[in-house]
């Protein structure tokens, strides 16, 4: 402190454009590293629990069970019909349920964006108390209503629409209702954020020129509920990519993803380098997705910036 | 005026300040005297608040040196420096009442708790809140507000009070009469205090002194009414009321408009190109037939005459294409002499209103 | 945006809209009030709705010791969490809405990291890791990699309280003679305390919700909450699962409402 007063003293008595410079440089990286430290803890919790972890994986996964170099654990993927498999059977989920997602989360989300605030906010709560609650609870309840004995099949059976239970748990159409029920928020709410800030005055021109609702609909609101329904898209098809918790408990073992096939590789069998292979490209496609998202979305909003 | 025995003079030299690359403030020096009311007058982005930030010490300048009293306090925190500052939107503690507002630097001062409630009382009197002390903030007008925030700046005692533009989110009335007022506390505390503001006349009514400020750079610093006077800039002219120039030479050691040679009370400056302020209330509406001697005379075509009542404006163009804009009252013997619209028409400038600028 | 429907369409014209929506709205609420109810029922069999009512799956699941115990450590560490997810988190957010930092950006991206990268690949990276440093089956080990899911949470919900503060409130106290610390506590930390309380609320949510990560590095004394209901879902459906649930879902409503309560407050 001392030394410093007595640099700034000295400075002080000189004039030109670099008075003090160094004192203010110096004060300048005393706030940075104030700054740093209030981040410190929470960045280091970062890298130990996330990057170290992986980076590690990614390593291992550059090398083959003798523990030479090779990229045998990328290759198996092209090579063994099983992972080809699991790699179709998640893609398929993925699109299935995104689908579902989109063709029940569009009408909700419109839905709640053209209602009185009151109304869409007690609404919203029956969207945001699922988001909350536990992926197992809500599995569970899946399991509940949908298994062999289950309350479905059992009201079917009463009714005598049926007579023998429909298979609709472990297996596939078990795992892609459970998925859109646990995933459909994560789409309704981008959206419905997105939709409430479409200008209402633009609706309403568009219909004074004589747009019918459905042409005012189909040429103003949906391209505009664009962006929000992309962003909530590729939020749900990447969850899909690696979801794990409801194709393991209602898959009946019959529909095997890819987090699945991870947890197997590395709990089961302990192949580490061939499940950190199959996590360094779940990664790489997550990664991936949500920068094409980010490349498309930030392409357009500079196209729409530029033309006004 | 009283100079409060804890004012202090600002010696501000060679301040630098980059955002990035983009400089802001270059190479800037100024002197605030102990207990001066002086105003930072400038465009919007020609860096007022964030040399009001350094100053205060929330923005660390690139170099410089700020001196008050005789200590330098360019990296000294803020809270050590010793400043009231009142931003534009008031700032208040939304959380706390009007009394917890105005205590809160008394209590960060560690002042008893009797004395503390002593100095609120006088501070809310000083700034003619009386018994407001309980009110929420958000119960509180616009008016109410900026007097809060004005007595928290004030009631510690500070050796230097900041403003930026702390009007002008008040309605016009309102404006004009907090000026008179704010300008009635200073000469009553006497505090150094530097005033941000883009408005010249809100500037001209309140200060002692006016810095204005142009592209990071102090264009002059002056009393507001030599500022008016003697405008040094063309910046200036045209920031400091209304002008028109006009291109004139000098040579020889006279001034000449064109052909025309051009009287001015001032020794006339060293050679080259120089531009002529003409204020429109200076010029005057010559007839033909008057003698013109220690006048200049500007000879152009009127182009449009707007009355405004007790006034009026003329419009000419000179030979050359510029605009001249001539104010005067509507007194008869002004209005006889008034040629129609496309007529010649003459304008007479006084030797002793004849100012030269440098030409930007 | 005004009060009322934004077009001039008529509420019947949209009738259909709201039958449609009002369907979803049902299919998403439908399975937890199915499940609140089963827990309620008398039978081992899943009838709905249950013929006859008893609280017989909630004496199971409060009179066996593994599920309290389970019930415990998931407490315990959703507390933990908390504890350390919100100043940390809260520390973060402020020195990135400052955004004087040359690395703003990835700072950022690094510390919303664990809502981008898949959970497995965090499940099997942290067992990976903590099975070097011995943290596997640990109330720490569980802690840590709670509170790097939680932050991100906390981070974005105080981020969002500070984004709304005025900013020159905090250089007005300081101004005014209050030091650094005595500007945040003073002036700063009242006025986002609910975004703060609500960041709290969600790590809470997040560490106790959690299932994939627990399910590798939790286990033994350690087992959570999560992870043996995932354990025993596997197995068969025992109806003691629904009263747990209800439990849960319990919890989310009372956290959400309070975390409701506050922002409406702010
Ligand atoms: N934090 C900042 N980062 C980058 N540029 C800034 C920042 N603050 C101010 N500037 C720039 O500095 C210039 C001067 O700003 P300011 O001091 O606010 O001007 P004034 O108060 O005179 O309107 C402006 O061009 C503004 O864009
Ligand atoms: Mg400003």
């Amino acid at each position: 402190m001392g030394a410093q007063t007595a640099v700034m003293q000295e400075n002080a008595g000189r004039a030109g454009p670099d008075l003090n410079t160094q004192a203010l440089r110096t004060d300048a990286r005393r706030e940075s590293l104030r700054l740093l430290a209030l981040l410190s803890p929470s960045l280091l919790l970062v890298f130990a629990i996330i990057i170290v972890p992986i980076g590690w994986l990614f390593w291992l996964s550059l090398f083959d069970e003798a523990g030479g170099f090779s990229a045998a654990n990328y290759a198996r993927f092209f090579e063994q019909a099983s992972y080809i498999k699991t790699f179709v059977t998640t893609f398929k989920v993925a699109f299935i349920v995104t689908g579902a997602c989109v063709l029940l989360g569009y009408p909700l989300a419109y839905m709640l964006s053209q209602l009185p605030r009151r109304a869409a906010s007690i609404c919203l709560i029956f969207v945001i108390l699922p988001f909350w609650t536990s992926v197992l609870v809500r599995t569970y309840a899946w399991l509940v209503i949908l298994q062999r004995k289950g309350l479905i099949n059992s009201w079917l059976i009463d009714l005598g629409v049926i007579s023998q239970p429909l298979s609709l748990a472990n297996n596939l159409s078990g795992v892609v209702i459970g998925m859109t029920h646990i995933l459909l928020p994560f789409l309704v709410l981008p959206l419905y954020a997105s939709m409430k800030t479409i200008d209402t005055d633009c609706l309403r021109a568009g219909m004074n020129l004589g747009a019918g609702p459905v042409a005012t609909f189909r040429q103003i609101f949906f391209p505009l509920s664009l962006p929000g329904l992309a962003s909530g898209v590729v939020i749900v098809f990447v969850l899909c990519l690696g979801f794990f918790v409801t194709p393991a408990l209602m898959g009946g073992g019959k529909v095997n993803m890819w987090a699945m096939r991870m947890e197997q590789t590395t709990s089961l069998y302990s192949n580490w380098g061939a499940g950190a292979a199959l996590g360094v490209v779940l990664l790489v496609v997550t990664l991936a997705l949500l920068g094409l998202f980010q490349w498309l979305l930030g392409a357009r909003a500079t196209g729409v910036w530029s033309s006004r | 005026m009283s100079i409060a025995p804890s004012a202090l003079p600002i010696g501000m030299r060679g301040i630098e300040k980059r955002f990035g690359s983009v400089p802001v403030l270059r190479d800037l020096n100024l002197d605030v005297e102990a207990g001066e009311f002086l105003t930072l007058l400038g465009p919007s982005g020609s860096g007022k608040t964030t040399l009001l930030m350094i100053l205060a010490g929330f923005v660390r300048a690139n170099a410089g040196s700020i001196r008050v009293g005789g200590d330098e306090i360019i990296t000294t925190p803020p809270h050590k420096r010793n400043i009231g500052m009142v931003f534009q939107n008031y700032a208040l503690f939304p959380h706390m009442n009007v009394f917890h507002n105005i205590a809160f630097p008394l209590k960060q001062r560690g002042v008893a708790a009797a004395e503390t409630a002593e100095r609120v009382e006088k501070a809310l009197d000083l700034v003619k809140l009386q018994g407001l002390g309980e009110r929420r903030v958000d119960q509180l007008s616009g008016g109410q507000r900026q007097r809060v925030a004005l007595a928290r700046a004030i009631v510690f005692e500070p050796r230097i009070v900041l403003m930026d533009e702390p009007l002008s989110a008040l309605d016009k009335g309102l404006r004009e009469h907090m000026q008179i007022e704010l300008r009635a506390l200073h000469r009553r505390l006497g505090m150094t205090t530097v005033y941000v503001t883009h408005d010249q006349r809100e500037a001209i009514t309140m200060s002692d002194r006016i810095a204005v400020m142009n592209g990071g750079r102090i264009e002059q610093l002056d009393k507001p009414e030599s500022l008016y006077a003697r405008p040094q800039t063309q910046f200036v002219a045209s920031f400091i009321g209304e002008s028109n120039f006009i291109p004139v030479e000098c040579r020889n050691g006279s001034v000449w408009y064109e052909d025309r040679r051009i009287h001015t009370a001032a020794a006339t400056p060293a050679a080259g190109q120089y531009l002529m302020v003409l204020r429109p209330e200076k010029l005057r509406l010559l007839a033909t037939a008057e003698p013109t001697s220690g006048v200049n005379v500007l000879n152009a075509t009127l182009s449009d005459i707007i009355y405004q009542g007790d006034s009026f404006v003329c419009y000419a163009v000179l030979r050359d294409g510029r605009q001249l804009t001539l104010r005067d009252y509507c007194r008869s013997d002004v209005l006889a002499k008034m040629p129609a619209p496309g007529q010649p028409v003459s304008f007479g400038l006084d030797a002793q209103d004849t100012i030269l600028v440098a030409a930007d | 945006m005004s009060e009322d429907v934004g077009l001039p369409i008529s509420h019947r014209q949209r009738l259909w809209l709201y039958c449609l929506g009002g369907l979803v709205l049902l299919f998403l609420i439908a399975p937890s009030i199915i499940i609140v109810i089963m827990s309620f029922s008398d039978s081992t069999l899943l009838q709905f709705p249950p013929q006859q009512w008893s609280l017989r799956w909630y004496q199971t699941y409060f009179g066996s010791l593994e599920w309290r115990d389970a019930t415990i450590v998931s407490v315990k560490v959703a507390i933990m969490t908390v504890l350390v997810a919100t100043p940390l988190g809260t520390a973060a957010a402020y020195a990135i809405n400052r955004g004087t930092l040359r690395f703003n950006g990835t700072i950022n991206a690094l510390l919303t990291a664990s809502l981008i990268v898949p959970v497995i690949l965090i499940g099997i990276g942290t067992f990976f890791l903590y099975a070097r440093i011995g943290l596997n089956n640990t109330l720490t080990g569980l802690v840590i990699a709670h509170t790097v899911q939680a932050l991100p949470l906390v981070v974005l919900t105080v981020l969002s309280g500070l984004r709304s503060y005025d900013m020159n409130q905090e250089r007005v106290a300081r101004s005014l003679g209050a030091g650094r610390v005595a500007a945040f506590w003073q002036v700063t930390m009242p006025q986002i305390r609910f975004s703060i309380v609500s960041g709290a609320l969600f790590a809470f949510i997040t560490s106790f919700d959690e299932v994939v990560v627990s399910l590798f590095i939790s286990g033994g004394e350690t087992t959570t909450l999560t992870r043996r209901m995932f354990n025993a879902l596997r197995d068969q459906i025992d109806p003691t699962i629904a009263a747990i649930s209800t439990c849960l879902i319990v919890l989310s409503v009372v956290l959400l409402s309070v975390a409701q309560i506050f922002g409406r407050r702010h």
